[in-house]
């Protein structure tokens, strides 16, 4: 056990521990205005505590742990940690397109959806584009004083430093992507419904590329939670197990709002046809995928590493120097560049190899490719640790071996290779948990390609690609069921970590 | 950590040239040919690839048709369009990257190395805990806590506007978060092999527990430092989806997402020679890190697992 004396034994040691204390002091000043000016006397309570740990951390002399582990937790429980517990939580909801906002939003944007131009209400040119979290959002520039707002299905917000053209028009903003005409087009479908809501019975609507402000025939009653629509005569009870408004035979309105489902998502997983049919083809890939670039990269990293494991060999380091480069290089970018070296057309596989395989349209082929390419990614990096292992490993195991007779193969296979593995166990499970989720090599790779038509799930699909195209895919997001889907995914490879780790000897030596 | 090579092969056979030795070409090839067929042989799988983005970064054409293995042509040109193309902000997306990913990474191993430095070295109630729950925390793909992510960030930026979605410091907070668990459990793994003796001799010296960390356990952990540092650095640069959804305005973007969109899919097909030219520009600053500390490459990586 190291010393119980402070830190502060010295003057300049005091001087810096007194310098960094005025440092937090500071930002906590700094960060505290704004939550002040807000009035948000919650996250004030919440920031004084934090300080008021770290003082009395820094400023204790028994639990000297502490003041080491105190910075990396309060980043882990900021950017780890909630990240994690929202995610399960979300998974617990309908949370997405058309269930973003919540009750009253919902049924102001309803009513919104109904207005009906009045004479001399507000116009104003309309740019489309999306929030930051994609969330549709209409640009607006009011025609009469040229100010510019953002209005979504739960209200409008002034933009402050929006770019505008010689119209008027907006053409950027912070925090918002604006939509070209081509992409305009394509989602025409989901524009027509969008109205934001201004006041309790007012919204404004869009009309081609401009909108206006106006009265709606629609209004809500809270004695039978509906809204109903004077002009037409519908009336939208609501539905609060699913969180949206249904008229009498069960058609839903657009917005909904957020509820709890409960265990829903999961449930969908394990039991709907649609939902699950594919899933258990993906995850058997995903499994596959895993476990072979494991094992390919695994067995060449180890024949290269046994090959210059030999101290008279020549060129040995010249060897090593060029076999660390394709790790050294930025593995986006040759993901993107192996996508190139796949084309069917003028790719250099086929090129080289005189063949004319279409590799992105079948499914075996795609997966080959997939493999193919992360084996190229990976092999480097075991090749380093198996050299690095195999320079480590104890040499009186292998001397008695050949004094016992033991030939290469023989003593490779019953000596070397288990003592490797003891020591290797724990990366090779970190490499195979970091391929379960590799997002990367599949969407830079193959995108999810080869899909069937009208199929959701592409053939080299894997568990994470096909949940993030869920929560963000274009059509429509379901960040309920990809949160599930990612839970999912974390108890599976923990898991098949925990279960791992049991099995390897070499236990005490991890956790210890 | 100790290295033990392998015993010393028998004199005879040390380097030996094809004229001595009884049959010496096949001794020759038992003893060192096979290892450089194999060598060879797996280099040539290794460099393919990256002789091809050489010769289309050159490739005067810069089209995905004209570019072969072997250059055809010679020309700067593509080069060029990265620093001269209006829809190609390459000095800035190259800008972005590195000043997210160097301050990331520098911060995110100094934390983790003061929490490494406490698991090895005191012994505390929920110390075994608390480190299998780091192992646990980082198996959770963490961007697809990005739904999670976006409404602490948006939540955020409604205070404080620098921090908040869109901006660079959001994203490199977000990034020090996840290199922390791997880093602080290969660095906790590398201080554990430091042996205990010389922390008390420096106790009895006088040294208080600072001092001990930053003069001493911090510079023979050198070479843990540095692959942690790698690590997390090359992680940030090669992140996609992360930097993707956070940054979204052109120049704003880092190089990962920046030269995705100079891909077939979405750019011309001149641009594969531009999208080349950035790729080996990019790894130019990658390969150089990567070179200048490979002698810590080696023990680093294995430091954590292998005790030699």
């Amino acid at each position: 056990m190291p010393d119980q004396r402070p830190a502060s034994a010295t003057a300049a040691g005091l001087l810096i521990k007194i310098a960094v204390l005025a440092v937090v002091a500071a930002l906590a000043v700094w960060a505290a205005l704004p939550l002040i000016a807000a009035e948000a006397w919650w996250g004030l309570a919440l920031e004084a505590a934090v300080v008021a740990v770290v003082y009395s951390v820094y400023l204790q002399r028994r639990a000297i742990q502490l003041k080491y582990l105190i910075p990396g937790t309060l980043l882990l429980i900021a950017f780890q940690i909630l990240p994690v517990i929202l995610t399960v939580g979300t998974s617990f909801t309908n949370y997405g397109d058309g269930h973003r906002v919540d009750k009253e939003q919902a049924t102001e944007a309803i009513i919104a959806a109904g207005v009906q131009q009045t004479p001399g209400g507000a116009t104003y040119l309309v740019a489309v584009g999306e929030s930051a979290s994609g969330e549709l959002t209409l640009l607006l520039t009011d025609n009469e004083d040229g100010s510019a707002w953002a209005g979504t299905e739960a209200g409008l917000t002034e933009l402050d430093d929006a770019t505008v053209d010689d119209t008027g028009r907006v053409t950027a903003a912070p925090g918002y992507t604006v939509w070209d005409l081509a992409e305009l087009g394509e989602r025409q479908a989901e524009l027509g419904e969008l109205a934001v809501p201004t006041g309790p019975e007012t919204g404004i609507k869009l009309q081609g590329l401009s909108a206006f402000e106006g009265r709606s025939t629609r209004s809500y009653d809270a004695g039978c939670d509906c809204i109903t629509d004077s002009a037409t005569g519908t009336v939208w009870y609501a539905d609060d197990e699913d969180g949206s408004f249904r008229t009498e035979d069960g058609q839903a309105a657009l917005v909904g709002w957020r509820v709890d489902i409960g265990a829903d998502n999961y449930l969908d997983i394990l039991t709907d046809p649609d939902i699950r049919g594919p899933f258990l083809g993906i995850f058997t890939w995903n499994v596959m995928f895993a476990a072979g670039s494991v094992l390919l990269t695994f067995a060449i990293g180890l024949g290269t590493a046994m090959a210059l494991n030999k101290p008279t060999m020549r060129g040995t380091k010249l060897y090593r120097t060029f076999m660390i480069l394709p790790y050294a290089m930025p593995s986006f970018a040759m993901l993107l560049v192996w996508a190139q070296m796949f084309n069917r057309d003028f790719g250099l596989v086929n090129e080289l190899f005189n063949l004319d395989v279409n590799w992105y349209g079948d499914t075996w082929s795609a997966r080959a490719m997939v493999l193919i390419a992360n084996t190229w990614l990976g092999w480097p990096y075991m090749f380093l640790i198996c050299l690095g292992a195999l320079q480590a490993l104890p040499s009186d195991s292998l001397e008695a071996a050949k004094i016992d007779g033991a030939t290469g193969v023989t003593a490779f296979r019953k000596i070397t290779l288990p003592l490797l593995l003891i020591a290797l166990t724990p990366l090779l499970i970190s490499s195979f948990a970091f391929n379960f989720n590799n997002f990367n090599a599949i969407e830079l790779l193959s995108g999810g390609h080869p899909f069937g038509a009208g199929d959701a799930v592409g053939g080299t699909d894997l568990l994470i690609t096909y949940a993030f195209r869920q929560a963000f895919g274009s059509s429509s997001a379901d960040y309920g069921f990809a949160s599930a889907i990612s839970v999912f995914i974390f108890l599976i490879v923990a898991t098949i970590s925990a279960v791992m780790f049991r099995f390897t000897r070499n236990q005490e030596d991890v956790y210890s | 950590m100790t290295r033990t090579l392998e015993p010393a092969a028998p004199r005879a056979g040390r380097a030996a040239p094809a004229r001595k030795g009884r049959p010496p070409f096949a001794k020759w090839m038992a003893e060192f040919g096979w290892r450089h067929l194999v060598a060879v042989a797996v280099l040539v799988f290794g460099l393919v690839p990256i002789v091809y983005v050489i010769s289309a970064a050159f490739n005067p054409n810069g089209t995905l048709s004209s570019t072969s293995l072997l250059p055809t042509g010679f020309s700067l040109g593509n080069f060029e369009k990265l620093f001269t193309d209006d829809n190609v902000p390459f000095a800035a997306w190259f800008a972005n990257s590195l000043m997210i990913a160097v301050p990331a990474a520098f911060i995110s191993i100094f934390i983790s190395s003061l929490a490494a430095y406490a698991f090895s070295r005191f012994r505390f109630r929920g110390r075994r805990p608390m480190l299998l729950f780091l192992l646990l925390i980082q198996m959770f793909p963490a961007f697809l806590a990005v739904v999670a992510l976006y409404l602490i960030f948006g939540r955020i930026g409604e205070f404080y506007p620098v921090a908040g979605l869109n901006t660079k410091l959001g994203l490199m907070l977000v990034y020090m978060g996840g290199a922390l668990g791997v880093s602080t459990w290969l660095m906790k793994g590398f201080f554990d092999t430091i042996p205990k003796e010389l922390d008390e001799a420096a106790t009895i010296d006088g040294a208080s527990h600072a001092q001990i960390f930053f003069g001493m356990i911090l510079p023979l952990a050198a070479p843990i430092i540095a692959i942690s540092g790698i690590l997390a650095f090359v992680g940030t640069m090669n992140d996609f989806i992360l930097a993707s959804l956070f940054l979204t305005d052109r120049p704003e973007m880092t190089l990962a997402v920046g030269l995705k969109t100079l891909t077939a899919e979405n750019s011309p097909a001149s641009y594969f020679g531009i999208f080349a030219a950035g790729t080996l520009l990019t790894s130019v600053l990658t390969v150089a890190v990567f070179m200048s500390l490979q002698r810590y490459i080696v023990s680093g990586l294995t430091g954590g697992a292998v005790k030699g």
